[in-house]
């Protein structure tokens, strides 16, 4: 943008940008709301739970009023991000794989919540291998969860599949052990 | 001189079969996912700090430094060949390295790189080993008032002194307060902004804080934008070995490189990207071959911000292992490890922990030499890394990080809360917000806030302490210049120049 255009329109609003500035005025009430319920023992009153809350709570507004008087005065999303159209398509297809690894997780377990994550996403990314990508969601996920969870001692949910395998490599185990 | 047998015994620590398969373990994981474009060194050690449980403090650490190295040298690799950073710190070497690959001289671009990481990494190291004592001789002095307004100096110094503007920068970290104190409140046992959910009462782990932001923020930020289009991978050409005019015009810009990372790394402000623009800007002017800069590519521009990168690098590990002040999000997370183990990061920690810190500090020279191996007889395994399609790679990505966060506590709040925190890392990228003041908030603001109470409750109460101590004054009042001295800078600039009203986009 010209130097002209600025003084022809010095106050532009940038609508992302002020809901930006809003949602974050919004948070800093939160706080607030939240700060109040803390309950203070006079014990404490000297520095109590609520000073750095209280302080926090203030940076927030002076910070979330300045983003709104910068939105007001045309915002600051860089050039670069504003010519590149968002991919609305992919993005949603990763925000499905995503909702359905939080709702399957539970009843089916890591492994297959996680095959079909990977297909949705990779799908969202532009492949049309599927079938592929299911094979190759299914080893990742494999690896993931007797390599990576196992070395480091952390427990993720087991469902049909680790389970059945748990069972087979029990098995395995104790047969060699004869 | 005593860091020398410090040292030594160091070495003694690092050199122990375990701990230098440890060492290979973080460094080859370190160059792979410093590699591969959106991870790094900060979300892979997140993903890994379950394994604080399992092993010694030495073992850890000696991996995490492994990785943090690796990422360094591996991301300046794919700057070269891709022309898309792997890492922030990286984003100059892609400016004259990718130009190089482009005129046949890959091979010339990466060799320079990965010699120059090593002698600024072991010129850096040295610099920790022989500084942090000092610094710890002058930490022993801080009381919590000092400690408070240090802090107060490493958070206006990252979130607004570096980066494109302070007022996001500072937005940044104030989130990352409000996650930090999400939980109960150490000295009074009172919840604080858990919204009534028990989930709430441990905190916000910052393992899925550094996932939700780096990873899912990250691959959603991609699958927005694949109409940005695509990097060609520049096939590597030329020979790996560098001619006699090449080191010539290499070796003194690794040891300015070096020169300039070094402190401002060890400074409490960290970051790479100052110390790799300035390297950058000077050897422009100095050198000789001006007319390569921009069109063919210059060895220079290469050689002087890679030893910048990887000095910077090792320099913010002085204030993280004397005072406990980490200056990026890597060394955040580090600290987070620290505290897994009960060990409080600060001047203490090289006494009582001389085994952990001097064999790091060791493993550090010894991860260097595993580096330049990696990275150049065998640059042709991490070419092919690069050759992973995105939708795989960024698939992949989310179930790692469904690992690392369900595994957690097996809840699925978590991944709620890892989501939400992706939507926001999404929303700051797009918005040219900065996340690592985000994670530096989430965990320097609990530990700024118990030395702001602990100088509180010995004054009795009296807010003087903060400005009656002349440490103390000194550090607000830097603080202070860093944040407003440029906008006053910036306002007689303009009342000279008498400019436009106003420049859009300046807050």
């Amino acid at each position: 943008m010209s130097t002209s255009d600025q003084q022809a329109a010095p106050w532009r609003l940038a609508v992302p940008e002020l809901l930006i500035g809003i949602g974050l005025l919004a948070c800093a009430g939160a706080v607030a709301w939240q700060t109040l319920a803390i309950p203070v023992s006079p014990l404490y009153s000297k520095v109590g739970p609520t000073v750095f809350p209280y302080l926090t709570m203030f940076g927030l507004v002076v910070l979330s009023l300045l983003l709104i008087l910068a939105a007001l005065r045309g915002g600051w999303q860089p050039e670069e991000e504003k010519e590149t159209p968002t991919d609305w398509k992919a993005m949603g297809f990763v925000v499905i794989g995503l909702i359905a690894n939080l709702l399957l997780i539970r009843p089916l377990g890591f492994t297959a919540a996680s095959v079909i994550m990977f297909v949705l996403v990779c799908y969202g990314f532009g492949s049309k291998r599927t079938l592929r990508d299911a094979v190759l969601g299914l080893i990742l996920a494999l690896a993931a969860y007797f390599g990576f969870a196992r070395a480091l001692g952390v427990n993720i949910g087991a469902g049909f599949i680790e389970n059945q395998l748990n069972t087979v490599i029990d098995a395995f185990i104790t047969m060699l052990r004869g | 001189m005593e860091t020398l047998g410090h040292l030594a015994h160091g070495f003694s620590v690092a050199f122990t079969p375990v701990n230098l398969l440890w060492c290979l373990l973080g460094t080859t994981l370190g160059t792979a996912i410093g590699v591969l474009p959106g991870l790094g060194p900060a979300l892979t050690i997140a993903l890994l700090l379950p394994i604080t449980y399992q092993v010694a403090p030495e073992a850890s650490f000696i991996l995490f430094a492994g990785i943090y190295y690796g990422a360094m040298y591996g991301g300046s690799t794919t700057s070269i060949l891709l022309n898309t950073p792997g890492e922030s710190a990286t984003i100059v070497t892609a400016l004259e390295g990718n130009r190089m690959a482009r005129s046949g001289r890959g091979g010339a671009a990466l060799a320079t790189s990965a010699i120059g990481s090593f002698v600024a990494g072991t010129l850096g190291t040295l610099g920790v080993a022989f500084l942090a004592p000092v610094v710890v001789k002058f930490a022993l002095a801080f009381g919590p008032a000092e400690y408070f307004s240090l802090m107060v100096l490493a958070f206006i110094t990252v979130s607004a002194v570096l980066g494109s503007s302070s007022v996001r920068g500072l937005t940044s970290l104030f989130a990352g307060f409000v996650i930090g104190m999400i939980g109960v409140d150490l000295q009074t046992g009172q919840p604080r902004f858990t919204f009534g959910s028990t989930e709430l009462l441990d905190g916000v782990d910052v393992i899925i804080a550094a996932v939700g932001l780096f990873a899912v923020g990250e691959t959603l930020y991609m699958a927005s934008r694949r109409y940005a289009g695509k990097d060609e991978i520049v096939p590597l050409k030329g020979s790996l070995y560098m001619t006699a005019a090449e080191w010539g015009r290499s070796w003194k810009p690794w040891l300015r490189g070096a020169a300039i990372g070094f402190p401002i790394g060890a400074m409490p402000a960290g970051g790479a990207e100052i110390p790799t623009f300035l390297s950058y800007a000077i050897e422009k002017k100095l050198s000789k071959h001006k007319e390569e800069f921009g069109t063919v590519g210059a060895i220079e521009g290469v050689a002087g911000p890679e030893a910048a990168n990887n000095a910077s690098a090792a320099g913010v590990l002085v204030p993280m292992l004397t005072l406990g002040l980490p200056t990026s999000a890597t060394a955040a997370i580090m600290l987070s490890a620290f505290q897994s183990y009960g060990i409080n990061p600060g001047p203490l920690l090289l006494t009582t922990q001389g085994d952990l810190v001097w064999g790091l500090i060791a493993s550090l020279f010894i991860a260097n030499v595993i580096l330049v191996i990696l990275n150049l007889p065998l640059i042709g395994l991490w070419v092919r890394l690069l050759k992973i399609p995105a939708p795989q790679l960024y698939a992949g990505i989310l179930v790692f990080a469904t690992v690392g966060t369900y595994g957690i506590s097996q809840s699925p709040i978590d991944l709620v809360i890892l989501y939400l925190l992706g939507a926001a890392g999404f929303l700051m990228r797009r918005f040219d917000f900065p996340t690592a003041p985000v994670i530096i908030g989430m965990i320097l603001g609990p530990l700024a806030e118990t030395q702001f109470r602990r100088a509180m409750t010995i004054s009795n109460g009296d807010w003087s302490v903060f400005y009656t101590h002349k440490l103390s004054l000194t550090l607000l009042t830097l603080a202070f210049i860093g944040l407003a001295g440029p906008h006053i800078w910036a306002f007689i600039e303009h009342r000279r120049r008498r400019g436009p009203e106003h420049v859009p986009g300046d807050a």
